[in-house]
């Protein structure tokens, strides 16, 4: 029984098949990136020679740095996201759920960018602290609208289970079949975005001005773990929008085609966001998601007790 | 070749040293990260951080001023890593070798794996001057 689970976060849903579809789905970024730029972009295999070459090189530990948090932190955010992979892909491969998964994943989801946090204030760098400081803002600011969107969902479906709102979806349509449904998916997009830390919200990252902000000290395996962990996590987060707005994933027959398009359509969404904005200051980031995007959401919210 | 190596090859991040050049090898070198000649074909990518960099792109004559943040920054990159020198300048010191602030070319100070003369060199020399330091791998 307890050998079976971990197989489920070691390879199947958990760790090995989220690493390689993550990488997959970042090389989908660049591939897209690069044909929005009218140019051919790297080949299938260039995130993995990435990580493969990280692993490779030196790891530097700043002197003036946490030794201890500074290498952790990145482990524990890979394992946190990890996890969360694990949990919504058993609720839609074989319904192993419980009551309030949603909350869980909801909250280990905001473990990697905690352990970003505080991984980057430990390196003792500058530069990191103030990237640090404004994934924290960040994390405030995306967090409520994330929380009511997703609300949106659980009260349609009576329940906090992921199982009970696939199920809801399967018997009487999906989310985004009502208004409520699109406004909440409309908001989660722009709060996923800021959770990667893309453009418009790479505000923590910042390559023009924090030149790397919270991984900036971060070189060889660390980096390629952090990497890593975007990588789930853009696997993660469309994944989780599928399962409370778009009727979950299913490997069953003619059903995985149709799983993986409406998964890289969301990807592609998401990259094309990333590709016509450019970044907005934190105090407008936060402007924007405790303004409008809370007031859909809560319009959402509404409109989904009164039965839209 | 180990798989590390292997793997270099295919994905060297490059990171951007300006050590008192007069600016014209830096714009050529962004040239070359244009979309038209679209080096990330090879995976090659501008980083910002020294910590991530898989190869230097030295443009310059060394300075008196520069000098000891040249070494610091080569101490800064994790190994391995490939130094290329852009530009008549950082070569040999160019057009600037009289001055009375310049101490020398590049390769006086940190070893060098390739040198790209020009005044300014070409992105296509830029980019064959990359390709000929990851075919010595």
């Amino acid at each position: 029984m307890d050998l079976k689970y971990l197989f489920f976060y070691l390879i199947f849903p958990g760790f090995l098949f989220t690493g390689v579809v993550g990488l997959l789905t970042t090389w989908v970024d660049r591939k897209v990136t690069a044909r929005v730029h009218w140019r051919v972009g790297p080949p299938w295999y260039q995130p993995f020679a990435d990580t493969m070459k990280l692993l490779g090189k030196e790891v530097i530990v700043p002197a003036g740095s946490k030794k201890t948090g500074f290498l952790l932190m990145p482990v524990i955010g890979l394992a946190a996201a990890t996890l969360a992979s694990t949990i919504i892909w058993l609720a839609n491969l074989f319904s192993v759920s419980f009551v309030g998964d949603s909350i869980v994943v909801l909250y280990i989801m905001t473990i990697p960018a905690i352990a970003m946090i505080l991984g980057a204030s430990a390196s003792g760098n500058p530069l990191a602290v103030l990237g640090a400081s404004r994934e924290m803002k960040l994390l405030f600011a995306y967090e409520l609208p994330l929380v009511i969107s997703m609300l949106t969902t659980v009260y349609k479906a009576g329940s906090f289970s992921f199982e009970r709102i696939l199920a809801e979806q399967a018997s009487s349509g999906i989310m985004l079949g009502s208004a409520s449904g699109i406004i909440a998916f409309i908001v989660m997009i722009m709060c996923v975005q800021a959770k990667l830390t893309f453009i418009p919200f790479d505000i923590p990252e910042a390559e023009t001005e924090l030149a790397g902000g919270t991984h900036i000290e971060y070189s060889g395996a660390p980096l390629a773990v952090i990497k890593l962990n975007t990588a789930i996590m853009f696997f993660v987060l469309p994944v989780f929008m599928i399962t409370l707005f778009w009727g979950g994933v299913s490997f069953a027959g003619w059903s995985i085609l149709t799983s993986i398009l409406k998964y890289v359509a969301i990807v592609v969404i998401i990259v094309l966001i990333k590709n016509t904005n450019p970044r907005v200051r934190i105090d407008q980031a936060l402007r924007f998601f405790w303004g409008p995007m809370l007031v859909l959401s809560v319009v959402a919210l509404v409109l989904a007790v009164l039965g839209y | 070749m180990s798989l590390a190596l292997k793997a270099l090859k295919k994905s060297p991040w490059v990171f951007h040293v300006n050590t008192g050049a007069c600016n014209n090898c830096d714009i050529e070198i962004l040239d070359a990260l244009t979309p038209r000649f679209d080096v990330e074909r090879f995976g090659i990518v501008l980083v910002g951080s020294i910590r991530h960099a898989d190869v230097l792109l030295i443009s310059g004559p060394v300075t008196r001023n520069v000098l000891p943040r040249l070494k610091r920054l080569y101490e800064q990159a994790p190994k391995p890593v490939k130094v290329i020198v852009i530009g008549a300048c950082g070569c040999n010191c160019g057009i600037f070798r009289d001055g009375y602030n310049i101490i020398g070319p590049v390769d006086k100070y940190i070893p060098v794996d390739a040198y790209v003369p020009g005044c300014p060199p070409k992105p296509e020399t830029i980019i064959a001057g990359v390709v000929k330091v990851l075919n010595t791998l």
